[in-house]
């Protein structure tokens, strides 16, 4: 508080400061409060209440109920792109944070050339999805790429061609999001690393503990927040993922690789089916919050704690 | 003094206001995805052409995804209660605009014009909205070709099919001569146009109609559709492995080059041929899709008009409308798109062999009842209805499933989506 003196110059001096404190905050956030109310949240009000109507090509406001997500749940596309989004999704995260961590381990060991090879590791992070998906969708073309190298130096039996294969496609989503991501999450996991005070370690050593023991018994069970917003973080991507696919694999063969992004956009912009659209982004929505939520209640309770 | 000075004021602003707007020239402001080379050039003249009778063009050329990009900006502006004074839409998107009570009644301009006696009913149909012209029509695309490398037939000691059973033993030959016998866009819409070729040509037009334009389930779970479906499968194994996500120009350039004897596309194919410098007849062919000749299935880019406030502007909407229409514009735009003009009467001189024998085609197939609005193309049924037909053809394509599977699949599909 500031001190209450009865001068009119100190009077004046506190409504300055007054208003610079608690004021100017306010005053600085509000263009992005309400940026953010109209285009974010009451954007997901409206698309809930267009997910609960006919609408078409242009939107309706008549409430119709449920009648969307039936249509949803029973469109075997839409079971395909779950499908495809939780098999993407989780060996996504797991691949990213299992291949993450080794890296940020192997470049903790103090080597000499550190900085170049964290800048080679990271550099893919600086690509958009749209670059990625486009160049590994010509390493991974049969009649381009790996394949052709490898007939080209005289492996004819070599086989790669999970690209124009429907049971397989998805994995390529996999493997270019993983060279995408991997470095970004090593980046994560190696600042982590950094944060962990070395007496513990040195009092393991002195213990007579091994290397691999200290790190599976100390060093990754302290890193447990940066597996947790490392989650966050590739979940979210996961989810959103459009442009990787788009560029990729097109959604192809037939619809094999489509994942609920490709699908809302499909149905909602393309095929003039709004209300089905709007039903996908709900759901996808109610994803993310499974998601999010239990993280933020965990972190609210934390902070609660302390 | 004071009174003199505002007259002279108010005189001059007047005289601004007039000067600006012009006695009857009004603007149209026209949404199109026409933004490529050719297509670009095609619509110049149909801004000349109009700045000629004093009218202003102000152009909203929306880019990108096969003009999905154009149509979002055009229903947020429709929305907005701000809509361009025309827009590219084409098929029966048309009658959903119309539904919404947004375009303007174009039946002025058509009787004087006598659109009805110009263009054929199959076509005007689709430009009505309860019996009022609602758009105007623009060029015409023939969807069932089928375009061949002839020296890769002679090669393989091949004959150009005429049938599928013809198709099959060809095909067989040019595998074992060690050609690719067709070349495959394995993207939803190339299998949906081949596959509505087959279905027009081995089931008959009266069938298509009913199938694919009028969705009837008894037909699109018929013997017919089973044995259409049977066939375009039997097509996959002559195609390559690298088919999926290809571009249509690049499986069209693979027959250029000799590697692939055959692809099945419609008449904008012919734009690759002449860019690469191909001569039809000896270079390259184009045949109807076997068992098809007789049938046209049709792709007509049209422009809706969006109903406007003042005087001026709707007498500038009449004048588009009435030279999309005319002899001028039909004969510029068309050879330079490679379609051909939507009506009757365009001088045949500048246009080539391939779209001479369109034109007759065109012509006889209206007399015939065998001009038929392609499906793939968004002619023959409402874009949710068409996008589920899509999703089954492609998944059946690059999946084991059974014809008879997606031939069911195909009714439920279409009920989901009406």
């Amino acid at each position: 508080m500031p001190d209450m003196s009865l001068q009119t110059s100190g009077n004046f001096r506190n409504q300055i400061s007054f208003l610079s404190d608690r004021l100017l905050p306010k005053l600085v956030l509000a263009p992005t409060f309400v940026s953010t109310i109209v285009f974010v949240y009451s954007f997901i009000l409206w698309t809930a209440w267009i997910s609960f109507t006919k609408s078409r090509m242009l939107p309706r406001y008549g409430f119709e109920g449920l009648v969307q997500y039936i249509k949803l749940f029973t469109n075997d596309r839409w079971w395909v792109a779950s499908r495809n989004l939780f098999v993407f999704g989780s060996l996504f995260i797991i691949i990213c944070m299992i291949l993450g961590l080794i890296l940020a381990i192997f470049l903790d060991q103090k080597i000499r050339i550190e900085g170049t090879l964290r800048t080679i590791f990271l550099y893919p992070m600086a690509l958009s999805f749209i670059v990625t998906g486009t160049v590994w969708k010509w390493i991974l073309n049969p009649s381009l790429g790996i394949e052709r190298l490898m007939h080209d130096m005289g492996f004819l039996s070599f086989h790669f061609d999970w690209l124009v294969n429907s049971d397989m496609a998805i994995y390529t989503v996999v493997i270019a999001g993983v060279w995408q991501s991997t470095g970004f999450v090593m980046a994560l996991f190696l600042a982590g690393l950094r944060g962990i005070d070395d007496s513990i370690i040195k009092a393991a050593r002195i213990d007579g503990a091994s290397l691999p023991r200290i790190y599976v018994k100390i060093i990754i069970p302290s890193l447990r927040p940066v597996f947790f917003s490392t989650l966050m973080i590739l979940s979210h991507i996961a989810i959103k993922s459009f442009d990787l696919v788009v560029a990729l694999t097109g959604g192809g063969p037939g619809y094999s690789s489509d994942v609920p992004a490709t699908f809302m956009y499909a149905f909602a912009f393309t095929r003039g089916r709004l209300g089905l659209g709007a039903a996908s982004s709900m759901i996808m929505f109610g994803a993310v919050l499974a998601i999010i939520i239990p993280y933020l209640y965990s972190e609210l309770r934390s902070r609660g704690n302390e | 003094m004071k009174f003199k000075l505002l007259a002279k004021i108010a005189a001059i602003l007047t005289f601004i206001s007039i000067f600006s707007t012009s006695a009857f020239a009004g603007e149209v402001e026209v949404l199109h995805w026409w933004t490529s080379g050719g297509e670009a050039k095609s619509v110049a003249v149909l801004k000349n052409l109009l700045e000629k009778e004093g009218h202003l063009w102000k152009d909203m050329a929306v880019a990108g995804g096969a003009g999905e990009n154009a149509m979002t900006v055009l229903k947020t502006r429709a929305m907005a209660g701000n809509p361009p004074t025309a827009a590219q839409v084409k098929g029966p998107a048309i009658q959903e605009w119309a539904r919404e009570g947004l375009l303007a009644n174009l039946d002025g301009v058509a009787k004087k014009e006598h659109w009805d006696k110009l263009v054929p009913s199959v076509v005007a149909d689709i430009m009505k909205y309860k019996g009022h012209y609602v758009a105007v029509p623009v060029n015409v695309h023939k969807i069932n070709w089928m375009w061949c490398n002839p020296s890769i037939f002679v090669k393989a000691g091949a004959r150009i099919p005429t049938t599928w059973a013809e198709f099959e033993t060809a095909a067989r030959k040019i595998k074992a001569a060690g050609f690719l016998p067709v070349a495959f866009g394995g993207q939803a819409w190339q299998e949906a146009t081949v596959f509505e070729s087959i279905v027009v040509g081995q089931a008959g037009p009266q069938f298509y109609r009913k199938a694919l334009v009028e969705t009837d389930p008894k037909a699109l779970n018929s013997p017919e559709m089973v044995k259409a479906l049977k066939t375009f499968k039997m097509i996959k194994k002559y195609t390559d492995k690298n088919a999926p996500g290809r571009d249509w120009n690049m499986a069209t350039s693979m027959v250029i080059k000799g590697e692939a004897a055959m692809q099945f596309m419609g008449d904008w194919a012919k734009g690759e041929f002449t860019a690469a410098g191909k001569n039809p007849g000896s270079d390259y062919v184009a045949v109807p899709v076997p068992e098809s000749a007789g049938t046209y299935l049709f792709n007509v880019d049209s422009f809706i008009m969006f109903k406007v406030k003042d005087k001026s502007a709707k007498t500038a909407q009449d004048a588009m409308a009435r030279l999309i229409l005319g002899k001028k514009f039909q004969e510029v735009f068309n050879v330079n798109k490679g379609s051909i003009p939507v009506r009757t009467g365009v001088p045949k001189a500048s246009f080539d062999d391939i779209a001479l024998r369109s034109m007759d085609e065109f012509t006889a197939a209206a007399a015939t009842g065998t001009l038929l609005p392609s499906m793939a193309h968004g002619m023959a049924v409402f874009p949710a209805v068409q996008g589920a037909i899509y999703d089954v053809v492609t998944k059946f394509y690059n999946s084991d499933m059974t014809a008879q599977a997606a031939a069911a699949e195909l009714v439920t599909a279409v009920a989901a989506a009406k």
